[in-house]
């Protein structure tokens, strides 16, 4: 039975047919206001129930309850805030109550009713989210570009976002409605920005073996430069899976979600939205959403039990390596072999070979991946 | 979860149990809303989702037309 969603009740704030026809006519009338390419993200993972159960932006009461809490101001979990920033000048013509038009590439993208008003402390935000305020860590970075003010509120989704990976594209009410027609009652999701190499492929099937089936859902969109395209996961992702698993285990839907490097706290934001698509169990790196050295090697682990009311099970599963001796993929926990038996699997090292052309060994990559990989032109962002 | 509530009868040591398990993990404010989402994963997780009859289809022929059904 796949997941109850987050907060009870998966949000669906899309609107369709003659109510979103009067909606696009008055987009054009009311304030305006023009929001970035992350913040549309945002809005259209609103609307989809990625984020239930969150309506709109966040309104300050809930904000204020996520950054001191983990919780929205009700008890619900939740660890990222998902906030709209404004410039004072477009904020000091609104009053709450009021319609506006949330435009993104010269269209209206949503309306959304004000709520909230309200100034925020980028200071406090980063060190009670990012346990930093490092001006060199990426989700600091991009706290720090924001404006001054934010606005909550409900949104109704007027159009989409451009979306080139529509094709791999599924909301949560699909895969809801896709486990069930599969009758899986177990689904352990899997979220990735890479290519799979062995010990992606040990974990996945850690989990496998007793849940039933897998959901694999790369997070698409904003990359930084050296990351693998988009397009080059998914194609790795069907090499391994049309030639490793077997059929009808596995999902692979790509979600644009963004990404704020926040470690821990992420990590039960990802697990949250899995939750939303139906994921009865979510499997947690051990540097999770992790950047540099800014959190603890088990941080994103230790997290969980701060959310015994979470309604997923995280798994716990253990970095794995090719041990010599054992012959095949094994963790700490379940092979007795010194380090000289051990083939240590880098990301780093695999990236620097497929960087030059070469196909990483058959300890660390599946030669069908590699070749998946090395088919583009140019796999790197 | 909203609606109706009705009492159920637990044992005392259930009880202290489920309270010391708030005490010290939290997440729940009383013992009926530990026992009423222990009840949800147990027993019975679907729900909270508004999809008609006519939304379901059209969310299988998209599935259909992608190769996931």
């Amino acid at each position: 039975m796949v997941s109850r969603p987050h907060g009870g009740k998966l949000v669906d704030r899309t609107v369709r047919g003659r109510r979103r026809e009067a909606l696009l006519g008055e987009a054009w009338e009311i304030v305006r206001v023009d929001i970035t390419f992350d913040r549309a993200i945002d809005v259209e993972d609103i609307a989809y129930g990625v984020f239930s159960p969150l309506e709109g932006f966040l309104v300050e009461d809930d904000y204020l309850s996520v950054l001191k809490g983990m919780r929205l101001s009700d008890g619900t979990p939740w660890t990222i805030p998902v906030i709209l920033d404004v410039d004072k000048s477009i904020a000091s013509m609104l009053r709450q109550g009021d319609d506006i038009a949330l435009f993104f590439d010269g269209k209206p993208l949503a309306i959304m009713r004000v709520e909230d008003i309200y100034a925020f402390d980028k200071k406090l935000h980063a060190e009670r989210v990012f346990k930093t305020t490092d001006a060199r860590h990426p989700g600091v970075a991009k706290l720090s570009s924001m404006r001054e003010i934010l606005i909550g509120g409900r949104i109704d989704l007027l159009n989409t976002v451009y979306n080139p990976l529509e094709r791999y594209t599924l909301w949560p009410k699909e895969t809801r409605v896709l486990f069930r027609e599969k009758g899986w009652r177990t689904i352990a999701a899997f979220q990735t920005r890479n290519v799979p190499h062995l010990g992606h492929e040990y974990v996945q099937k850690a989990a496998l073996s007793f849940v039933d089936g897998l959901f694999i859902n790369p997070l698409a969109g904003w990359k930084k430069r050296g990351d693998y395209r988009d397009e080059v996961i998914l194609e790795a992702y069907k090499a391994l899976i049309e030639h490793y698993y077997p059929r009808n285990v596995v999902v692979l839907a790509a979600l644009r979600m963004n990404m704020w490097y926040a470690g821990p706290r992420e990590a039960v934001h990802h697990a949250i939205a899995r939750k939303n698509f139906g994921a009865t169990h979510f499997i947690v790196g051990r540097d999770h959403a992790g950047v540099g050295d800014y959190y603890g090697p088990y941080e994103a682990w230790e997290i969980f039990s701060e959310f015994p009311d979470l309604g997923i099970t995280p798994l716990f599963i253990r970095e794995a390596f090719y041990c010599r001796k054992c012959m095949g993929m094994a963790n700490e926990k379940t092979c007795p072999h010194s380090d000289e038996y051990r083939v240590r699997i880098s990301g780093t090292k695999i990236r620097s070979m497929l960087l030059k052309g070469e196909k990483p060994p058959e300890t660390m990559m599946r030669k069908e991946v590699s070749e998946a990989v090395l088919s583009f032109e140019n796999p790197f962002v | 979860m909203s609606g109706e509530k009705v009492k159920i009868e637990i044992s005392r040591e259930a009880y202290e149990q489920a309270k010391r398990f708030i005490e010290e993990q939290g997440g729940f404010k009383s013992v009926e809303e530990l026992v009423e989402f222990l009840i949800t994963e147990a027993v019975g997780a679907e729900g909270g989702e508004e999809i008609s009859p006519e939304e379901e289809e059209k969310i299988k022929e998209r599935l259909r037309r992608l190769g996931y059904m």
